[in-house]
Protein backbone atom coordinates (compact mmCIF):
# COMPACT_ATOMS: atom_id res chain seq x y z
CA UNK A 1 0.00 0.00 0.00
CA UNK A 2 0.90 3.65 -0.70
CA UNK A 3 1.53 6.14 2.36
CA UNK A 4 -1.91 7.94 0.22
CA UNK A 5 -3.52 4.60 0.39
CA UNK A 6 -2.92 3.70 4.43
CA UNK A 7 -3.74 7.71 5.07
CA UNK A 8 -7.71 6.48 3.45
CA UNK A 9 -7.22 3.26 5.70
CA UNK A 10 -6.84 5.08 9.08
CA UNK A 11 -9.02 8.29 7.61
CA UNK A 12 -12.29 6.94 9.21
CA UNK A 13 -11.37 5.46 12.55
CA UNK A 14 -11.94 6.45 15.75
CA UNK A 15 -8.08 7.06 16.71
CA UNK A 16 -7.15 8.83 13.84
CA UNK A 17 -6.70 11.72 16.02
CA UNK A 18 -4.29 9.31 18.86
CA UNK A 19 -2.62 8.84 15.42
CA UNK A 20 -2.17 12.57 14.37
CA UNK A 21 -0.65 13.33 17.93
CA UNK A 22 1.40 10.43 18.07
CA UNK A 23 3.12 10.83 14.71
CA UNK A 24 3.92 14.74 16.04
CA UNK A 25 5.25 13.13 19.44
CA UNK A 26 7.34 10.66 17.43
CA UNK A 27 8.89 13.13 15.15
CA UNK A 28 9.58 15.01 18.45
CA UNK A 29 10.80 12.71 20.51
CA UNK A 30 11.75 9.73 18.68
CA UNK A 31 12.65 7.59 22.05
CA UNK A 32 9.02 7.49 22.90
CA UNK A 33 8.30 4.82 19.46
CA UNK A 34 8.62 1.73 21.42
CA UNK A 35 5.08 2.46 23.58
CA UNK A 36 3.43 4.53 21.00
CA UNK A 37 4.00 1.70 18.21
CA UNK A 38 2.73 -1.05 21.12
CA UNK A 39 -0.09 1.13 22.00
CA UNK A 40 -1.87 1.76 18.03
CA UNK A 41 -3.13 -1.70 17.93
CA UNK A 42 -5.80 -0.75 20.84
CA UNK A 43 -5.79 2.99 19.74
CA UNK A 44 -6.23 2.31 15.90
CA UNK A 45 -8.14 -1.02 15.81
CA UNK A 46 -7.18 -4.56 15.71
CA UNK A 47 -10.51 -5.55 13.15
CA UNK A 48 -10.02 -6.95 9.82
CA UNK A 49 -10.58 -4.76 6.90
CA UNK A 50 -13.54 -5.91 5.29
CA UNK A 51 -12.04 -4.59 1.35
CA UNK A 52 -8.64 -5.54 2.57
CA UNK A 53 -8.12 -9.45 3.19
CA UNK A 54 -5.43 -9.45 5.96
CA UNK A 55 -5.13 -5.64 6.84
CA UNK A 56 -6.44 -4.22 9.99
CA UNK A 57 -6.40 -0.27 10.87
CA UNK A 58 -3.56 -0.78 13.37
CA UNK A 59 -1.45 -1.93 10.58
CA UNK A 60 -2.11 0.87 8.62
CA UNK A 61 -1.17 2.77 11.06
CA UNK A 62 1.87 1.60 12.55
CA UNK A 63 3.15 1.83 9.10
CA UNK A 64 2.51 5.24 8.78
CA UNK A 65 4.07 5.85 12.35
CA UNK A 66 7.13 4.04 11.21
CA UNK A 67 7.76 6.52 8.11
CA UNK A 68 6.90 9.62 10.79
CA UNK A 69 9.72 7.67 13.07
CA UNK A 70 11.95 7.14 9.42
CA UNK A 71 15.37 5.33 11.29
CA UNK A 72 16.53 2.44 10.06
CA UNK A 73 18.06 1.58 13.87
CA UNK A 74 15.07 2.22 15.58
CA UNK A 75 12.69 0.10 13.13
CA UNK A 76 14.64 -2.24 13.33
CA UNK A 77 14.34 -2.18 17.15
CA UNK A 78 10.76 -1.63 17.11
CA UNK A 79 10.52 -5.23 14.81
CA UNK A 80 13.40 -7.39 17.72
CA UNK A 81 10.95 -6.37 20.63
CA UNK A 82 7.54 -6.23 18.84
CA UNK A 83 4.66 -9.02 19.07
CA UNK A 84 3.48 -10.61 15.97
CA UNK A 85 1.42 -7.53 14.48
CA UNK A 86 4.18 -4.95 15.38
CA UNK A 87 6.59 -7.18 13.53
CA UNK A 88 4.30 -7.64 10.36
CA UNK A 89 4.06 -3.71 9.92
CA UNK A 90 7.44 -3.02 9.86
CA UNK A 91 8.05 -5.92 7.57
CA UNK A 92 4.81 -3.52 5.24
CA UNK A 93 7.12 -0.64 6.09
CA UNK A 94 10.12 -1.76 4.67
CA UNK A 95 10.03 -1.13 1.31
CA UNK A 96 8.63 2.18 1.95
CA UNK A 97 11.66 3.10 4.25
CA UNK A 98 15.06 4.65 3.22
CA UNK A 99 16.38 1.17 5.39
CA UNK A 100 18.46 0.13 2.15
CA UNK A 101 19.58 -3.84 2.96
CA UNK A 102 19.32 -2.65 6.81
CA UNK A 103 16.16 -4.58 7.05
CA UNK A 104 17.42 -7.55 5.66
CA UNK A 105 18.13 -9.26 8.88
CA UNK A 106 14.62 -8.55 9.39
CA UNK A 107 12.75 -10.22 6.61
CA UNK A 108 15.17 -12.99 7.22
CA UNK A 109 14.17 -13.49 11.04
CA UNK A 110 10.03 -13.37 9.16
CA UNK A 111 11.22 -16.23 6.81
CA UNK A 112 12.45 -18.78 9.42
CA UNK A 113 8.85 -18.02 11.57
CA UNK A 114 6.31 -20.21 11.04
CA UNK A 115 3.44 -17.57 10.89
CA UNK A 116 2.38 -17.11 7.37
CA UNK A 117 1.28 -13.31 7.84
CA UNK A 118 5.08 -12.80 8.64
CA UNK A 119 6.59 -14.95 5.75
CA UNK A 120 4.01 -13.42 2.85
CA UNK A 121 4.78 -9.94 4.25
CA UNK A 122 8.82 -10.53 3.77
CA UNK A 123 8.35 -11.93 0.06
CA UNK A 124 6.72 -8.22 -0.61
CA UNK A 125 8.78 -5.61 -2.38
CA UNK A 126 11.43 -5.19 -0.20
CA UNK A 127 12.07 -9.15 -0.93
CA UNK A 128 14.39 -8.06 -4.05
CA UNK A 129 16.89 -6.96 -1.18
CA UNK A 130 17.32 -10.83 -0.40
CA UNK A 131 19.51 -13.18 -2.08
CA UNK A 132 18.57 -15.70 -4.89
CA UNK A 133 18.60 -18.23 -2.60
CA UNK A 134 16.65 -16.77 0.44
CA UNK A 135 14.30 -15.57 -1.94
CA UNK A 136 13.57 -19.20 -3.33
CA UNK A 137 13.32 -20.80 -0.07
CA UNK A 138 10.68 -18.44 0.44
CA UNK A 139 8.60 -18.94 -2.64
CA UNK A 140 9.40 -22.68 -1.84
CA UNK A 141 7.98 -22.34 1.54
CA UNK A 142 4.76 -20.41 0.43
CA UNK A 143 4.11 -23.84 -1.22
CA UNK A 144 4.73 -25.64 1.59
CA UNK A 145 2.20 -23.60 4.26
CA UNK A 146 -0.35 -23.12 2.09
CA UNK A 147 0.35 -19.17 1.44
CA UNK A 148 -1.01 -17.66 -2.25
CA UNK A 149 2.02 -16.95 -4.12
CA UNK A 150 0.43 -13.97 -5.24
CA UNK A 151 1.90 -12.47 -1.70
CA UNK A 152 5.25 -12.58 -3.77
CA UNK A 153 6.22 -9.50 -5.31
CA UNK A 154 7.15 -9.37 -9.04
CA UNK A 155 7.42 -13.52 -8.69
CA UNK A 156 7.66 -14.40 -12.51
CA UNK A 157 10.56 -11.93 -12.90
CA UNK A 158 12.84 -13.27 -10.20
CA UNK A 159 11.39 -17.09 -10.83
CA UNK A 160 14.29 -19.15 -12.14
CA UNK A 161 15.77 -22.42 -13.00
CA UNK A 162 16.98 -22.95 -9.13
CA UNK A 163 12.94 -22.22 -8.01
CA UNK A 164 11.69 -24.20 -11.05
CA UNK A 165 13.81 -27.02 -9.89
CA UNK A 166 12.61 -26.77 -6.54
CA UNK A 167 9.02 -27.08 -7.35
CA UNK A 168 9.48 -29.82 -9.41
CA UNK A 169 11.39 -31.93 -6.90
CA UNK A 170 8.02 -30.91 -4.28
CA UNK A 171 5.49 -32.02 -7.13
CA UNK A 172 7.22 -35.27 -7.60
CA UNK A 173 7.13 -35.51 -3.44
CA UNK A 174 3.67 -34.50 -3.74
CA UNK A 175 2.49 -37.22 -6.31
CA UNK A 176 4.73 -40.09 -4.58
CA UNK A 177 2.52 -39.08 -1.23
CA UNK A 178 -0.80 -38.32 -3.10
CA UNK A 179 -1.11 -35.20 -2.34
CA UNK A 180 -2.21 -32.10 -4.67
CA UNK A 181 0.35 -29.13 -5.52
CA UNK A 182 -1.45 -25.67 -4.84
CA UNK A 183 -2.66 -24.67 -8.34
CA UNK A 184 -0.60 -21.39 -8.19
CA UNK A 185 2.72 -23.25 -7.79
CA UNK A 186 1.47 -25.63 -10.79
CA UNK A 187 0.87 -22.76 -13.07
CA UNK A 188 3.82 -20.81 -12.35
CA UNK A 189 5.70 -24.08 -13.08
CA UNK A 190 3.85 -23.96 -16.26
CA UNK A 191 4.69 -20.60 -17.20
CA UNK A 192 8.16 -20.98 -17.03
CA UNK A 193 8.67 -24.02 -18.63
CA UNK A 194 7.08 -23.06 -21.42
CA UNK A 195 8.82 -19.75 -21.44
CA UNK A 196 11.52 -21.83 -21.94
CA UNK A 197 10.37 -23.31 -25.11
CA UNK A 198 9.92 -19.80 -26.57
CA UNK B 1 -22.12 -23.80 26.26
CA UNK B 2 -19.33 -21.06 25.36
CA UNK B 3 -16.05 -20.95 27.67
CA UNK B 4 -13.44 -18.46 28.52
CA UNK B 5 -10.95 -20.02 30.21
CA UNK B 6 -9.04 -17.34 32.25
CA UNK B 7 -5.97 -19.06 33.39
CA UNK B 8 -4.19 -22.14 31.44
CA UNK B 9 -0.72 -22.37 30.02
CA UNK B 10 -1.23 -23.46 26.53
CA UNK B 11 2.41 -23.38 25.72
CA UNK B 12 2.72 -26.86 27.53
CA UNK B 13 -0.23 -27.97 25.96
CA UNK B 14 -0.61 -29.97 22.48
CA UNK B 15 -2.45 -29.39 19.07
CA UNK B 16 -4.80 -31.88 19.99
CA UNK B 17 -5.70 -29.93 22.67
CA UNK B 18 -6.54 -27.08 21.23
CA UNK B 19 -8.68 -29.12 18.63
CA UNK B 20 -10.91 -30.78 21.80
CA UNK B 21 -11.08 -27.23 23.47
CA UNK B 22 -12.78 -25.79 20.50
CA UNK B 23 -15.10 -28.57 19.78
CA UNK B 24 -16.30 -28.07 23.16
CA UNK B 25 -16.74 -24.68 23.55
CA UNK B 26 -13.61 -23.22 24.36
CA UNK B 27 -13.76 -19.84 22.73
CA UNK B 28 -10.83 -17.66 24.18
CA UNK B 29 -8.05 -18.10 26.56
CA UNK B 30 -5.91 -16.25 29.01
CA UNK B 31 -2.46 -17.67 29.35
CA UNK B 32 -0.39 -16.40 32.44
CA UNK B 33 3.30 -16.50 32.50
CA UNK B 34 4.58 -18.76 34.82
CA UNK B 35 7.11 -21.43 35.70
CA UNK B 36 8.17 -23.90 32.79
CA UNK B 37 9.12 -26.59 35.57
CA UNK B 38 13.07 -26.22 34.60
CA UNK B 39 14.40 -22.88 36.17
CA UNK B 40 15.40 -20.50 33.76
CA UNK B 41 19.12 -18.65 34.85
CA UNK B 42 18.49 -14.83 32.88
CA UNK B 43 16.08 -12.40 32.05
CA UNK B 44 17.09 -13.09 28.23
CA UNK B 45 14.86 -16.51 28.93
CA UNK B 46 12.15 -14.55 29.77
CA UNK B 47 12.07 -12.21 26.73
CA UNK B 48 11.38 -15.12 24.01
CA UNK B 49 9.28 -16.83 26.51
CA UNK B 50 6.87 -13.68 26.81
CA UNK B 51 7.59 -13.09 22.84
CA UNK B 52 6.33 -16.37 22.65
CA UNK B 53 3.16 -15.33 24.68
CA UNK B 54 2.79 -12.62 22.36
CA UNK B 55 3.16 -14.17 19.14
CA UNK B 56 3.60 -17.63 18.50
CA UNK B 57 0.82 -19.01 21.04
CA UNK B 58 -1.42 -16.91 19.87
CA UNK B 59 -0.96 -17.57 16.17
CA UNK B 60 -1.21 -21.13 16.80
CA UNK B 61 -4.35 -20.74 19.46
CA UNK B 62 -5.49 -18.79 16.13
CA UNK B 63 -5.53 -21.59 13.66
CA UNK B 64 -8.12 -23.35 16.10
CA UNK B 65 -10.52 -20.32 16.07
CA UNK B 66 -9.63 -19.75 19.84
CA UNK B 67 -8.43 -16.21 20.84
CA UNK B 68 -5.38 -16.04 22.90
CA UNK B 69 -4.24 -13.31 25.14
CA UNK B 70 -1.44 -12.93 28.01
CA UNK B 71 -0.59 -11.90 31.19
CA UNK B 72 3.11 -11.15 32.26
CA UNK B 73 5.42 -11.00 35.26
CA UNK B 74 7.96 -12.21 36.88
CA UNK B 75 6.50 -15.47 38.75
CA UNK B 76 6.88 -15.81 42.57
CA UNK B 77 9.70 -18.84 42.50
CA UNK B 78 11.92 -17.72 40.38
CA UNK B 79 11.45 -14.23 42.07
CA UNK B 80 13.54 -16.02 44.63
CA UNK B 81 16.73 -16.24 41.82
CA UNK B 82 18.76 -13.46 41.75
CA UNK B 83 19.89 -14.01 38.20
CA UNK B 84 16.10 -13.67 36.92
CA UNK B 85 15.63 -10.34 39.02
CA UNK B 86 16.60 -8.37 35.12
CA UNK B 87 13.01 -9.85 34.37
CA UNK B 88 11.12 -6.69 36.54
CA UNK B 89 13.01 -4.41 34.31
CA UNK B 90 12.31 -6.07 30.93
CA UNK B 91 8.43 -6.00 32.16
CA UNK B 92 7.38 -1.94 31.37
CA UNK B 93 8.27 -2.08 28.13
CA UNK B 94 5.90 -5.97 27.26
CA UNK B 95 3.30 -4.51 29.51
CA UNK B 96 2.29 -1.96 26.65
CA UNK B 97 1.52 -4.94 24.19
CA UNK B 98 -1.67 -5.10 23.00
CA UNK B 99 -1.73 -9.16 23.74
CA UNK B 100 -1.20 -8.21 28.01
CA UNK B 101 -4.53 -8.22 29.74
CA UNK B 102 -3.01 -8.09 33.14
CA UNK B 103 0.20 -8.48 35.69
CA UNK B 104 0.55 -11.94 36.61
CA UNK B 105 0.88 -14.71 37.79
CA UNK B 106 2.27 -12.34 40.78
CA UNK B 107 2.04 -13.32 44.97
CA UNK B 108 3.63 -16.01 46.67
CA UNK B 109 5.32 -19.03 46.77
CA UNK B 110 7.18 -19.67 49.69
CA UNK B 111 6.26 -16.42 51.05
CA UNK B 112 10.33 -15.16 51.09
CA UNK B 113 11.33 -11.38 51.43
CA UNK B 114 12.27 -11.37 47.88
CA UNK B 115 8.94 -12.77 46.83
CA UNK B 116 7.59 -9.93 49.06
CA UNK B 117 9.46 -7.10 47.04
CA UNK B 118 8.66 -8.56 43.18
CA UNK B 119 4.92 -9.02 44.68
CA UNK B 120 4.61 -5.56 45.27
CA UNK B 121 6.89 -3.79 42.37
CA UNK B 122 4.54 -5.69 40.17
CA UNK B 123 1.39 -4.58 42.14
CA UNK B 124 2.95 -1.08 41.33
CA UNK B 125 3.71 -2.22 37.53
CA UNK B 126 -0.26 -3.21 37.07
CA UNK B 127 -1.40 0.46 38.41
CA UNK B 128 1.27 2.11 36.01
CA UNK B 129 0.15 0.18 33.35
CA UNK B 130 -3.40 0.03 34.16
CA UNK B 131 -3.67 -3.12 34.41
CA UNK B 132 -5.60 -5.43 36.56
CA UNK B 133 -3.64 -8.13 38.33
CA UNK B 134 -3.51 -12.19 38.43
CA UNK B 135 -2.43 -13.80 41.81
CA UNK B 136 -1.70 -16.90 42.44
CA UNK B 137 -1.97 -18.15 46.02
CA UNK B 138 0.47 -20.17 47.61
CA UNK B 139 0.29 -24.12 47.90
CA UNK B 140 1.61 -24.76 50.99
CA UNK B 141 0.03 -23.48 53.89
CA UNK B 142 -2.21 -21.34 51.81
CA UNK B 143 -4.27 -19.98 53.98
CA UNK B 144 -2.29 -17.72 55.78
CA UNK B 145 -0.96 -17.18 51.88
CA UNK B 146 -4.03 -15.69 51.14
CA UNK B 147 -4.07 -13.66 54.17
CA UNK B 148 -0.91 -11.85 53.59
CA UNK B 149 -1.53 -11.50 49.45
CA UNK B 150 -4.92 -9.67 50.69
CA UNK B 151 -3.00 -7.47 53.06
CA UNK B 152 -0.32 -7.23 50.35
CA UNK B 153 -2.89 -6.19 47.63
CA UNK B 154 -4.81 -3.58 49.81
CA UNK B 155 -1.49 -1.63 50.76
CA UNK B 156 -0.69 -1.60 47.19
CA UNK B 157 -3.60 0.29 46.36
CA UNK B 158 -4.90 -1.28 43.39
CA UNK B 159 -8.57 -1.70 43.31
CA UNK B 160 -9.81 -5.19 44.58
CA UNK B 161 -12.36 -5.16 41.99
CA UNK B 162 -8.93 -5.28 39.15
CA UNK B 163 -7.34 -8.54 41.73
CA UNK B 164 -8.00 -11.99 40.79
CA UNK B 165 -7.05 -14.10 43.41
CA UNK B 166 -6.62 -17.70 42.64
CA UNK B 167 -6.32 -21.17 43.15
CA UNK B 168 -8.82 -20.97 45.98
CA UNK B 169 -11.10 -23.74 48.17
CA UNK B 170 -13.37 -24.51 50.71
CA UNK B 171 -10.72 -22.56 52.83
CA UNK B 172 -9.62 -19.51 51.48
CA UNK B 173 -12.38 -18.32 49.51
CA UNK B 174 -14.96 -16.52 52.33
CA UNK B 175 -11.55 -14.65 52.69
CA UNK B 176 -11.27 -13.48 49.28
CA UNK B 177 -14.87 -12.61 48.78
CA UNK B 178 -14.30 -10.03 51.63
CA UNK B 179 -12.60 -8.30 50.16
CA UNK B 180 -13.74 -7.68 47.18
CA UNK B 181 -11.21 -9.42 44.70
CA UNK B 182 -12.17 -11.88 42.06
CA UNK B 183 -11.94 -15.74 43.29
CA UNK B 184 -10.61 -18.05 40.62
CA UNK B 185 -10.64 -21.68 40.80
CA UNK B 186 -8.35 -24.13 38.96
CA UNK B 187 -10.12 -27.34 38.60
CA UNK B 188 -7.83 -30.16 38.56
CA UNK B 189 -8.04 -33.71 37.78
CA UNK B 190 -7.04 -34.29 41.31
CA UNK B 191 -5.82 -31.82 43.72
CA UNK B 192 -7.10 -28.22 44.03
CA UNK B 193 -10.37 -28.43 43.22
CA UNK B 194 -13.08 -30.94 41.45
CA UNK B 195 -15.96 -30.19 39.22
CA UNK B 196 -18.40 -31.39 42.09
CA UNK B 197 -16.71 -29.51 45.09
CA UNK B 198 -16.87 -26.14 42.51
CA UNK B 199 -21.13 -26.12 42.18
CA UNK B 200 -21.35 -26.97 46.00
CA UNK B 201 -19.00 -23.68 46.70
CA UNK B 202 -21.14 -21.82 43.92
CA UNK B 203 -24.49 -23.00 46.01
CA UNK B 204 -22.58 -20.99 48.72
CA UNK B 205 -21.06 -18.55 47.76
CA UNK B 206 -23.18 -17.32 44.55
CA UNK B 207 -21.87 -16.61 40.67
CA UNK B 208 -20.26 -13.17 41.27
CA UNK B 209 -16.69 -12.01 40.61
CA UNK B 210 -16.46 -16.17 40.20
CA UNK B 211 -13.81 -17.30 37.97
CA UNK B 212 -14.02 -20.84 36.80
CA UNK B 213 -10.43 -22.07 35.24
CA UNK B 214 -8.28 -24.90 34.18
CA UNK B 215 -4.98 -23.77 34.80
CA UNK B 216 -3.55 -26.80 32.76
CA UNK B 217 0.29 -27.06 32.23
CA UNK B 218 2.77 -29.52 31.93
CA UNK B 219 1.10 -31.29 35.28
CA UNK B 220 -1.63 -33.80 35.63
CA UNK B 221 -3.89 -31.13 34.41
CA UNK B 222 -7.38 -31.61 32.36
CA UNK B 223 -7.92 -27.77 29.57
CA UNK B 224 -11.73 -29.86 29.55
CA UNK B 225 -12.44 -29.33 33.16
CA UNK B 226 -13.76 -26.16 33.12
CA UNK B 227 -16.21 -27.78 30.18
CA UNK B 228 -16.91 -30.26 32.50
CA UNK B 229 -17.56 -28.10 35.57
CA UNK B 230 -20.38 -26.73 33.09
CA UNK B 231 -21.92 -29.80 32.61
CA UNK B 232 -21.68 -29.83 36.70
CA UNK B 233 -23.92 -26.78 36.90
CA UNK B 234 -26.18 -27.73 34.84
CA UNK B 235 -27.02 -30.94 36.52
CA UNK B 236 -26.91 -29.43 40.29
CA UNK B 237 -29.83 -27.00 38.48
CA UNK B 238 -27.89 -24.00 37.66
CA UNK B 239 -29.20 -22.62 34.45
CA UNK B 240 -27.70 -22.19 31.26
CA UNK B 241 -27.53 -18.52 31.84
CA UNK B 242 -25.49 -18.72 35.49
CA UNK B 243 -23.17 -21.45 33.15
CA UNK B 244 -22.59 -18.34 30.59
CA UNK B 245 -21.81 -15.94 33.75
CA UNK B 246 -19.29 -18.06 35.17
CA UNK B 247 -17.88 -19.40 32.21
CA UNK B 248 -17.90 -16.25 29.82
CA UNK B 249 -19.14 -13.57 31.18
CA UNK B 250 -16.99 -13.06 34.56
CA UNK B 251 -13.92 -13.60 32.49
CA UNK B 252 -14.58 -11.43 29.69
CA UNK B 253 -15.85 -8.69 32.48
CA UNK B 254 -12.60 -9.25 34.79
CA UNK B 255 -9.86 -8.70 32.02
CA UNK B 256 -11.83 -6.24 30.26
CA UNK B 257 -10.68 -3.79 32.44
CA UNK B 258 -7.52 -3.79 30.69
CA UNK B 259 -8.82 -2.16 27.51
CA UNK B 260 -7.40 -5.04 25.52
CA UNK B 261 -9.36 -7.54 24.95
CA UNK B 262 -9.78 -8.62 21.70
CA UNK B 263 -12.75 -10.53 20.99
CA UNK B 264 -13.95 -9.39 17.86
CA UNK B 265 -15.06 -11.72 14.95
CA UNK B 266 -15.04 -15.01 17.22
CA UNK B 267 -17.53 -16.55 15.04
CA UNK B 268 -15.34 -15.58 12.06
CA UNK B 269 -12.12 -17.99 13.09
CA UNK B 270 -8.78 -15.97 11.85
CA UNK B 271 -7.61 -19.72 10.21
CA UNK B 272 -7.17 -18.67 6.47
CA UNK B 273 -5.10 -16.35 4.67
CA UNK B 274 -6.46 -14.46 1.65
CA UNK B 275 -8.62 -17.88 1.45
CA UNK B 276 -5.98 -20.23 2.15
CA UNK B 277 -5.90 -22.65 4.97
CA UNK B 278 -3.01 -22.46 7.23
CA UNK B 279 -3.51 -25.13 9.29
CA UNK B 280 -1.74 -27.67 6.66
CA UNK B 281 1.48 -25.80 6.75
CA UNK B 282 5.03 -26.83 7.34
CA UNK B 283 4.39 -30.56 5.96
Amino acid sequence: MTPDELRAVVAAVPGRAWLDEAEAQLRANPDDAGPLFARAGRKLGRQPLPDRPGWTPALAGRILLLLALSDAERTAQLYWQGDAAERLAVLHALPLLPIGNGGVPLAEDALRTNDTRLVAAALGPYAAHLDAATWRQGVVKCVFMGIPLSVVDRLDDRADAGLTAMLAALARERAAAGRRMPADALALLNRHLLRKED
Amino acid sequence: MRVFDPHIHMTSRTTDDYRAMAAHGVQAVVEPAFWLGQPRTNPGSFADYFDSLLGWEPYRASQFGIRHHATLALNPKEANDPRCRGVLDLLPRYLDKDGVVAVGEIGYDSMTPAEDEAFAAQLELAVEYELPALVHTPHRDKATGTKRTLDVVAASGIEPGRVAVDHLNEVTVGLVRESGCWMGFSIYPETKMSPPRMVEILKEYGTERMLVNSAADWGHSDPLLTVETGRAMLAAGFTADDVDLVLWRNPVAFYAQSGRLDLSDLDKPDTTYAGSSIARGGS
